[in-house]
């Protein structure tokens, strides 16, 4: 501990009060990132005039008129720049959370394998770990589109794996279910279910807390889930039917498409990072004291429960730090999805409408702005996260 | 010109406009060109430097200053001229944008291509004709946009599209990359305008005049019979015409700051407007492409120079 210093006070304004040096050197960096930040735009503005660009955010109401793959929104070639812009981000943003979520469940799966006592297992988890990080994201999404996509028939001699189900090189066409009249009862039934399960969960844990009994209220949730819905099916009649994709000239149409892009992304991305996470989990788990799951045995606790309600707890706090950095890294690493084709914000905003309007700048500018804005919200999500669980001493 | 030598940004590889030979030495119509500037600036050919550039990393590279002028299979669009901030020196090539597909999907028509996917390269003219098209004739269609050429390319050779497009003279190219080569064919229509050129930045009207008039040049040198072989004799040439090209009359080398043996410097590294198309992409190379709309206006083609005089 430093010793406490009086601040601010008997020594007034001079150069040996260290509050006043802070602020004398604080204010002289802010005053020079402005000037450096200053220096740039209006050096750019210059330029932008000499070389008779036209500047201005006014390119994004205008039509686009190139095509997309994949749009979770409409959009047609009529669409604006800013209707792209909203495309590419979906795109970016469904490819990001479909990684992060898998990544994290595989890095956890590898990182607890790696400290099995089974040799075998410990040591396939530890060969892929190696393996995974230390080769190029790049490469790796290159070996998964060519991969995926090389070995796969043409649309003309698709696999049928299950009726509706067809793979080819187009990607995966999986039939699209259309609501029908019991779509509210069921999907009613389900949220209720998952509701209640939720409060069951909760009411268990505190009474457990209150008078040590236990409820098995996980399994009657997971029931509850099931039947409650299962019910409503019943009763309601049928939620949705499948439309089956059916075949047109060149490949299907209709149905729900994963292209091989998208599969590949998603593949590439989440084993890379799933290495990544497995190594922080491993370290996590691995600082906690022995003592702690000697302690829990002599309790006579099961290996599993001492897993779930000793160690990850105390390994958490030392995981989520640097597991926020991986998930920023995965969707910033996205980006490299321009190099397989697949159309996320990169590809569709910074490449195309950057090189049809020329507007560098202005795309570049908010390109920036989207990736620091998601990653912003992320470290945001993840440290309110790490404060709830942080240890406190009771 | 401080340092030299010409910046020249081109294709990172198209057979016939510019794509390097296994020693790494460059050729084709837009490297020639470049060479054909260098030639009038330094009297040297070969002092040109080639940065390959991808058709989406094109314009920034020319608008930053990284290449000094961009000869790279580019249309001549009015917003590419007014609003990137670019001249355009004129047209080297007039092309057009057409399919390919295989032979084994039975499509001679390009509206058969209804619902297909299309690989293309981002960034390009070509992706706006493709949606041009398709949306003008109420037709559905799937595409596939690749940074790179090249992947564009092996994705269609891989069966990931039904079609490739690009400019025609591009498809010819790359035909003579994929695996069988002889099971695609190109489809007959030509479904876009587009006069391919170089590229300077706005605001130095030297360079412009510089890079127009070595384009004119090239086309005048032909249109007056002079090649690289009989440059020698043309130079005694009594033709008030040849005089002027040649600089033995009037100051016109001096007037855009070059030397007056500009325009024999030029032919000497590589020849007139016709013997760089023959050499590159004409009826006795691997593309076979013929002169067709890039003949010169006295054969029936649409290449017409203004005049040195």
């Amino acid at each position: 501990m430093q010793k406490p210093v009086k601040r601010g006070s008997g020594m007034g304004i001079s150069w040996y009060n260290p509050r006043v040096r802070s602020i004398v050197y604080q204010a002289g960096v802010l005053a020079a990132v402005i000037a450096v930040v200053w220096f740039f735009t209006a050096t750019a503005q210059e330029n932008l005039e000499r070389l008779n660009i036209s500047t201005g955010f006014g390119f994004l109401d205008t039509t686009a008129g190139f095509g997309i793959i994949q749009t979770l929104i409409p959009y047609t070639e009529q669409s604006s720049y800013g209707r792209a812009f909203l495309v590419g981000l979906l795109n970016t943003l469904s490819v990001a959370v479909i990684g992060i979520v898998l990544s994290t469940m595989l890095g956890f799966v590898v990182g607890v394998a790696r400290l099995s006592p089974n040799w075998l297992l410990s040591k396939i988890a530890a060969a892929y770990v190696e393996v995974m990080r230390n080769i190029p994201l790049l490469l790796q999404l290159f070996f998964w589109y060519f991969a995926v996509l090389r070995p796969l028939p043409g649309p003309a001699e698709s696999i049928e794996a299950l009726p509706g189900v067809f793979l080819s090189n187009r990607g995966l066409i999986l039939p699209d279910p259309v609501l029908d009249a019991g779509a509210g009862l069921f999907f009613g039934a389900l949220a209720a279910a998952v509701v209640a399960g939720f409060v069951l969960v909760r009411w268990a844990r505190a009474r457990q807390r209150a008078t040590g009994q236990l409820f098995p209220a996980l399994r009657v949730a997971a029931t509850l889930i099931v039947v409650l819905p299962l019910l409503a099916w019943a009763i309601g009649g049928t939620p949705f039917h499948l439309e089956y994709a059916t075949r047109g000239d060149f490949d299907f149409s209709g149905g729900v498409r994963l292209l091989p892009e998208f599969v590949a992304l998603v593949l590439g991305l989440t084993l890379y990072t799933a290495a990544f996470i497995g190594e922080i989990v491993r370290a996590g788990i691995q600082s906690v004291d022995r003592g702690q799951g000697e302690a829990a045995a002599a309790l006579g606790l099961k290996d599993s429960t001492t897993l779930r309600l000793v160690v990850v707890p105390q390994a958490l706090r030392l995981i989520v730090p640097p597991l926020t950095s991986q998930i920023l890294n995965l969707t910033k690493n996205s980006s490299l999805a321009v190099a397989i084709a697949y159309p996320d914000l990169v590809a569709v905003f910074a490449g195309t409408v950057l090189n049809q309007t020329g507007q560098a700048i202005e795309v570049i500018a908010i390109t920036m702005a989207v990736y620091l804005t998601l990653s912003l919200a992320t470290s945001l999500a993840m440290n309110w996260y790490n404060a709830r669980i942080a240890l406190r001493e009771r | 010109m401080r340092r030299g030598f010409l910046q020249c940004g081109v294709s990172q590889g198209l057979a016939g406009f510019s794509s390097p030979d296994e020693r790494g030495r460059w050729s084709g119509i837009d490297v020639d060109y470049c060479r054909a500037i260098a030639a009038a600036i330094f009297g040297d050919g070969e002092k040109v430097r080639f940065r390959p550039l991808s058709a989406k990393d094109r314009f920034t590279a020319l608008q930053s200053g990284e290449v000094d002028i961009l000869s790279r299979n580019t249309t001549w669009t009015m917003s590419r001229d007014t609003q990137l901030g670019f001249d355009f020196a004129g047209v080297i090539y007039y092309d057009g944008q057409a399919f390919m597909v295989r032979k084994s999907s039975g499509i001679t028509k390009a509206e058969q291509l209804a619902g297909a996917t299309i690989c293309t390269q981002t960034g390009t003219t070509t992706e706006l004709n493709l949606a041009d098209y398709f949306r003008g004739r109420g037709l559905d269609y799937r595409v596939l946009s690749f940074e790179k050429n090249d992947e564009a390319i092996s994705a269609y050779d891989q069966g990931r599209c039904d079609g490739y497009t690009t400019d025609a003279s591009g498809l010819y190219a790359e035909r003579l990359k994929m695996q069988r080569p002889e099971d695609n064919i190109v489809l007959p229509e030509i479904i876009s305008k587009e006069p391919l050129g170089p590229v300077i930045r706005q605001g130095d009207p030297q360079w412009a005049d510089i890079a127009r008039w070595t384009l004119s040049a090239l086309l005048n040198a032909e249109e007056l019979g002079i090649t690289s072989e009989n440059i020698e004799e043309m130079r005694e040439s009594e033709n008030p015409l040849v005089r002027r090209l040649l600089g033995a009359e009037g100051s016109y080398g001096a007037s855009v700051g070059l030397g007056p043996d500009w325009v024999i410097d030029i032919v000497r590294a590589v020849g007139n407007y016709g013997e760089i198309f023959e050499r590159n992409v004409g009826v006795d190379t691997p593309l076979g492409i013929e002169r067709g709309l890039n003949a010169l206006w006295t054969d029936g083609g649409v290449m017409y120079a203004p005049p040195i005089r």
